[in-house]
């Protein structure tokens, strides 16, 4: 990645949050931290990784993206828009009764989302059973995944692991939103889950541990997910909750509030201008 | 009448349209010999998951193949297929509107020995809440095939519930089979005995009872419980005034609580709901467990003569 495109991709990023904060704004519910923290991981995948076509978001051999922590749909729907698989207006109306927009995500309602989700831990199983349909199919196409560390917590999320590990599913890539907040407090506190990398490697998976908001050591995670043919990946990605926006960093209080009229044209202010 | 397993023909309807379909497969989680999907499994080893016990995953996991263009079959036993993976059915088949068909086995008392834990009562409660699932309650193998071949060439989801043990043969091999339609399989004019799956039988046997005594009962097989055949009922219910509803299954929610709802709200007759009532089930041979709970043939006829005031 030169210089050029990690300053496009950070505007991008960039440009995601501030659909983030205005769209839960608006809306006044939904859960801007893990969402922000997500920001850069979704940028890669839509904007640098994964074969799609807005055009046609039903393209046979398409790659998938599954968001098992279903309550961040509005860093999906950010990149979706971004990503032009419908107009950036319809964030809007986010949660509204007439919209396409639900609280989160359902595949039926809107262009480019690949699963319903928001019971977590059902998401790395679609996804598993994502990669073992395509590798039924004889196609190239991958399955990336983002799960919640908080989700970690979810036997479903350990008994698809064993699946992945075991099917040796080296089209699966799945990254884990590893900011250290569940919606009752600190993660290592409710109920740890570390260690991870021990963890997931007795469960037969490459893992990779990176900064979750460092563009570069997201590419090499994803070059070295390309080079495997033998395991599914992890990519334990530390970030920070609320990232980019001064009070909600590392704040359990906007897990899943709002910000409101006062707090939501501060943190757009932070997040600097719309460029056009 | 020749008794025949509900399970053994899913086994050879899965093998006959794997054969046809190069898109479907099916998924188990360590019971394949007994939900018999090993008969597809010897065939097409390689359209086979075998999920191990796994019954959360297994669901979710059939979703997800389902979303990249397959057909999926995913079984187990009723208890845990519908019981233990309700969310899973629920979000990841249901709300996906996942091209996946649940054909859960060993439903109800006819699970017999093993007890409690393994004989769901409450499946047919559960699943028919859940928008576009499809439920079907086989009375017999020709209508367990018929229904298994529907389902894989409709689109959607499907849950199918089988018994564990072989039932009489009650419909010819040119039988025809569609969800929402409840074939009447004996008419009368004093009373309608509405049954499924393995009650069926027990019914037909209940009306020969009735009719010894000079009560016309009419029989009908309510096979499908989503969507169900509100015509057939309503039409049962103005002819006979009176309806007795009978399952291996908890009366609430099940075929009494389905066919209580639609009457209630169309036609209020005088009802006998019969099955499981608050109750659980125990160990023991099914005959003697119907005997127990009070589902024979003799008890449904002695409670339709109750209901009509004849006892």
């Amino acid at each position: 990645m030169n210089e050029r495109e990690r300053t496009e991709l950070s505007e991008t990023a960039r440009r995601m949050r501030r659909h983030i904060i205005r769209m839960i704004g608006r809306a006044a519910s939904g859960h801007p931290g893990g969402s922000l923290s997500a920001a850069e991981i979704l940028a890669c995948l839509y904007f640098r990784e994964m074969r799609l076509d807005p055009a046609d978001p039903a393209l046979p051999d398409r790659d998938r993206f599954v968001l098992s922590k279903g309550h961040a749909a509005p860093v999906l729907y950010a990149a979706l828009a971004e990503r032009g698989f419908f107009p950036a207006n319809d964030l809007e109306r986010l949660r509204q009764c007439d919209s396409r927009l639900q609280g989160h995500p359902h595949r039926l309602d809107t262009p480019g989302v690949e699963a319903s989700t928001g019971s977590l831990g059902q998401g790395l199983s679609m996804a598993c059973g994502m990669a073992l349909g395509l590798r039924l199919s004889g196609s190239a196409a991958r399955v990336f995944a983002l799960i919640g560390d908080g989700e970690s917590q979810e036997g479903q999320i350990w008994e698809a692991a064993m699946t992945a590990g075991f099917r040796k599913l080296d089209n699966l890539c799945v990254f884990l939103d590893y900011n250290d907040l569940q919606i009752d407090g600190r993660v290592s506190a409710i109920k740890d889950i570390a260690p991870l990398r021990d963890k997931w490697q007795s469960f037969r998976w490459r893992v990779e541990e990176i900064d979750g908001h460092d563009f570069d050591q997201i590419e090499s995670a994803l070059a070295a997910f390309a080079g495997e043919r033998e395991r599914p990946t992890l990519v334990i990605a530390r970030t920070v909750k609320g990232k980019g926006v001064s009070f909600m960093e590392d704040n359990v209080a906007f897990h899943g509030q709002a910000p409101n009229a006062q707090e939501t044209a501060q943190a757009l202010q932070e997040l600097g201008h719309d460029a056009g | 009448m020749t008794l025949d397993s509900l399970r053994g023909a899913y086994g050879q309807t899965l093998l006959k349209l794997g054969r046809e379909n190069p898109d479907l497969v099916v998924l188990d989680a360590d019971l394949a010999k007994s939900t018999q999907t090993q008969v597809f499994a010897r065939e097409f080893p390689g359209r086979f998951i075998d999920m191990g016990l796994a019954e959360q995953d297994m669901v979710s996991t059939a979703a997800g193949i389902a979303l990249t263009g397959k057909t999926v079959f995913a079984s187990s036993f009723c208890a845990f297929l519908i019981g233990r993976a309700f969310d899973q059915v629920r979000q990841s088949v249901c709300y996906n509107r996942a091209n996946v068909k649940l054909v859960g086995t060993h439903a109800g008392l006819g699970v017999g020995e093993d007890g409690a834990t393994h004989q769901a009562l409450e499946d047919v409660a559960l699943a028919r809440t859940l928008p576009g699932l499809t439920v079907i309650v086989p009375a017999d193998a020709v209508e367990t095939a018929l229904a298994v071949e529907y389902a894989a060439a409709a689109p959607g989801p499907f849950f199918i519930r089988l018994t564990r043990g072989s039932l009489p043969t009650l419909f010819p091999a040119g039988h025809r089979f569609e969800p929402g339609r409840a074939p009447l399989l004996r008419d009368g004019d004093a009373i309608a005995l509405v049954a499924m799956g393995a009650m069926v039988e027990k019914a037909l046997q209940a009306s020969e009872l009735l009719a010894a005594r000079g009560i016309s009962a009419a029989v009908v097989n309510f096979s499908s419980l989503q969507p169900l055949d509100g015509d057939t009922l309503l039409r049962l219910a103005r002819k006979t005034g009176h309806v007795l509803t009978v399952e291996d299954h908890s009366v609430r929610g099940g075929l009494g609580g389905a066919c209580a709802e639609f009457l209630a709200q169309h036609h209020p007759v005088p009802m006998t709901l019969m099955g499981m009532d608050g109750r659980f089930g125990r160990s023991g041979k099914p005959d003697d467990l119907y005997a127990h709970f009070q589902l024979t043939a003799a008890d449904i006829a002695a409670a339709g003569a109750r209901l009509l005031c004849r006892p």
